[in-house]
């Protein structure tokens, strides 16, 4: 129990410090990477419910562990063809601010 | 034949195909229009059988494979499916017919936008109504990842700057919604075991943890949904985007978590969720109304001031937490599905009038547009005719809606949400009325060449159902309840 515990915590203190990445940082590539810790925490925690039942862990969290990693490598490559192409097309690498915007 | 319309599972032909579709829009693309089509008019064509299926012998959980609950996979085909099934099949129906005039192969860039545009609507489509079917949150993770990663890609297809832009800023509310969605569903699935809608419903305690889960779920669709404060990822995506994209996003793509949120706060946590959450998200709704409503008022490009009058319609929606309480339930419950099928159509009707005009005139810019002869005075009364249902006028749909919301607002005494509507119905044709007077202003510039037939009859046919559906609200309005969390009559305190 007490390592399902830590497991969840460590879990939930990934996705707090991802979305704190994902809020703070302006660079694109920052972004992605944070998004990518943020589900890696949750991932976490989906394992730390797979082992919280004695002996056998449960299989169902697992796979959605895995469905979960297919739909965030497809969000990922997404969003790295997002970030090549406004580099392309505008030469920067963050979203613009609302200053910039108005320009 | 009438035994085949009412065991055969119609609803699952309106996810197969789509996907079929797409796969077959995006290996032979010179043919995709054409499949695009006739996957227009088939899934037109199951949503009726599943209507009348639903309509005569009530709502039923299909199950995938025969397989049960909670290993299976689970369709709930119920009334507030059914309604978003409907939006889906009208606004699905007539936007592919419009894009099938609007992506013409004219030169290299717009054959490129017609090459993707296909397959990516085409999966849209069957992600949206796989999502209207789920029955359990995992499923309804899934299909929302679908419905938000070919979204996101749809906005993007222009290629433009503003759209690169629009599109990422949408792509990151997306990824930071669904991961507090999904880590809402870990903590459910470690609480209680399971992810089935029904079986949860059953089980779920109204503890701190749920009260925590549904909490992190909650932010997740909001920001999905773009309820304000949580709305900035909104206008630019949806204005920047062509124009049939931003019809399916803002008729379309926006009411798929929203049908998320009413299944968990009503069917899955209705004892969870306090009086104060839900006057929250009230009071946010409100905030949207007033907000999106006076940004539409003050914006000076045509497609950015409907993007914004979306941003106020999706406030609406979030009335019914407060509203849906005690005997007007299912009063508020029909007044927002209601609201949902009418906002669908006339807003997706006024962004493909815009894609008629911005295509004609080569901008939006609401000082360059004048004159009421020719084009733009015909396009304008498409305009004016969707905008009717839109900001609640009789005999239409969105008049229908809010009257059953006001009503409800005045059997559960809150008069302030009344206050809100009435303010939101005065905002609304301001903005309406702001475009409709280009109308009556001197034109300077030569007038517009005449619009192809197939950029001018979808808009309009569209804004005819919307407002037609007023007269004939009774029929979706019974179908509204059935299966539905919520029962009861429909109170008329006040009788129009």
């Amino acid at each position: 129990m007490s390592v399902s515990l830590v497991y969840t915590a460590a879990g939930i203190i990934l996705f707090l410090l991802g979305t704190y990445g994902l809020v703070a940082y302006a660079h694109l590539l920052r972004k992605i990477l944070a998004a990518n810790i943020m589900g890696s925490g949750v991932f976490m925690v989906f394992i730390a419910v797979a082992g919280r039942t004695p002996g056998a862990p449960d299989p169902v969290p697992h796979a959605m562990v895995l469905t979960g990693i297919v739909v965030t490598v497809a969000f990922t490559s997404v969003a790295l063809a997002l970030a090549v192409r406004i580099a392309r097309t505008s030469n920067r690498a963050h979203l613009p601010g609302r200053d910039e915007e108005q320009r | 034949m009438n035994a085949v319309l009412l065991t055969h599972p119609w609803s699952i032909w309106t996810i197969i195909v789509p996907l079929a579709a797409a796969v077959l829009a995006f290996l032979v693309p010179r043919r995709a229009p054409l499949a695009g089509i006739i996957t227009a008019l088939s899934v037109a064509l199951f949503v009726a059988a599943t209507a009348y299926r639903i309509f005569l012998a009530g709502p039923h959980i299909q199950l995938l494979g025969g397989w049960q609950a909670p290993l299976g996979i689970t369709l709930r085909v119920d009334g507030p499916a059914l309604i978003m099934l409907l939006t889906s099949g009208l606004v699905g129906l007539t936007v592919s017919f419009y894009a099938a005039g609007y992506f013409t192969a004219a030169d290299r860039q717009e054959r490129r936008q017609q090459h993707y545009f296909w397959p990516l609507w085409l999966l849209l489509w069957a992600g949206c109504n796989a999502l209207f079917l789920s029955g359990d949150l995992f499923n309804l993770y899934v299909t929302l990842e679908l419905v938000t990663l070919s979204s996101i890609a749809l906005a993007a297809l222009n290629g433009s700057s503003a759209a690169l832009d629009g599109a990422m800023r949408y792509l990151m509310a997306g990824l930071l919604g669904s991961l507090s969605y999904l880590l809402g569903v870990a903590l459910i699935y470690g609480a209680y075991g399971t992810v089935d809608l029904t079986l949860l419903g059953q089980t779920v305690r109204a503890d701190g943890l749920s009260r925590a889960a549904l909490a992190l779920m909650t932010a997740g669709l909001l920001l999905k949904t773009a309820l304000f404060p949580l709305h900035f990822w909104l206008p630019p995506a949806h204005a920047s985007a062509p124009p049939p994209v931003s019809a399916l996003l803002s008729g379309l793509v926006v009411k798929a978590p929203l049908l998320i949120l009413f299944r968990l706060w009503f069917e899955v946590f209705p004892d969870t969720a306090t009086a104060g959450m839900a006057h929250l998200l009230g009071i946010l709704g409100c905030g949207a109304i007033i907000w999106g409503s006076l940004m539409a008022l003050r914006q000076q490009r045509l497609k950015l001031l409907v993007a914004y009058s979306t941003v106020a319609q999706i406030g609406y929606f979030f009335l019914l937490f407060p509203l849906a309480r005690g005997e007007a339930a299912a009063t508020a419950w029909v007044g927002v599905f209601l609201l949902v099928l009418a906002h669908g159509c006339s807003k997706a009707s006024m962004f493909l009038v815009c894609g008629t005009i911005t295509r004609l005139a080569g901008h939006d810019r609401l000082t360059g547009l004048a004159g009421a002869g020719g084009t733009l005075g015909a396009r304008l009364l498409v305009f004016a005719l969707a905008a009717v249902t839109l900001v609640g006028m009789p005999p239409s749909s969105g008049f229908i809606a809010k009257w059953l919301l006001i009503n409800a607002a005045i059997v559960t005494g809150q008069w302030w949400y009344l206050a809100t509507i009435a303010l939101g119905t005065l905002l609304a044709s301001g903005y309406v009325i702001r475009v409709l007077s280009l109308a009556f202003t001197e034109s300077q510039s030569p007038p517009l060449p005449i619009a192809p037939r197939i950029l001018r009859w979808p808009p309009l046919a569209l804004a005819v159902v919307a407002l037609l559906l007023g007269l004939a609200a009774f029929h979706p309005a019974v179908l509204t309840l059935a299966g539905a969390p919520v029962s009861g009559i429909i109170l008329l305190e006040m009788v129009p």
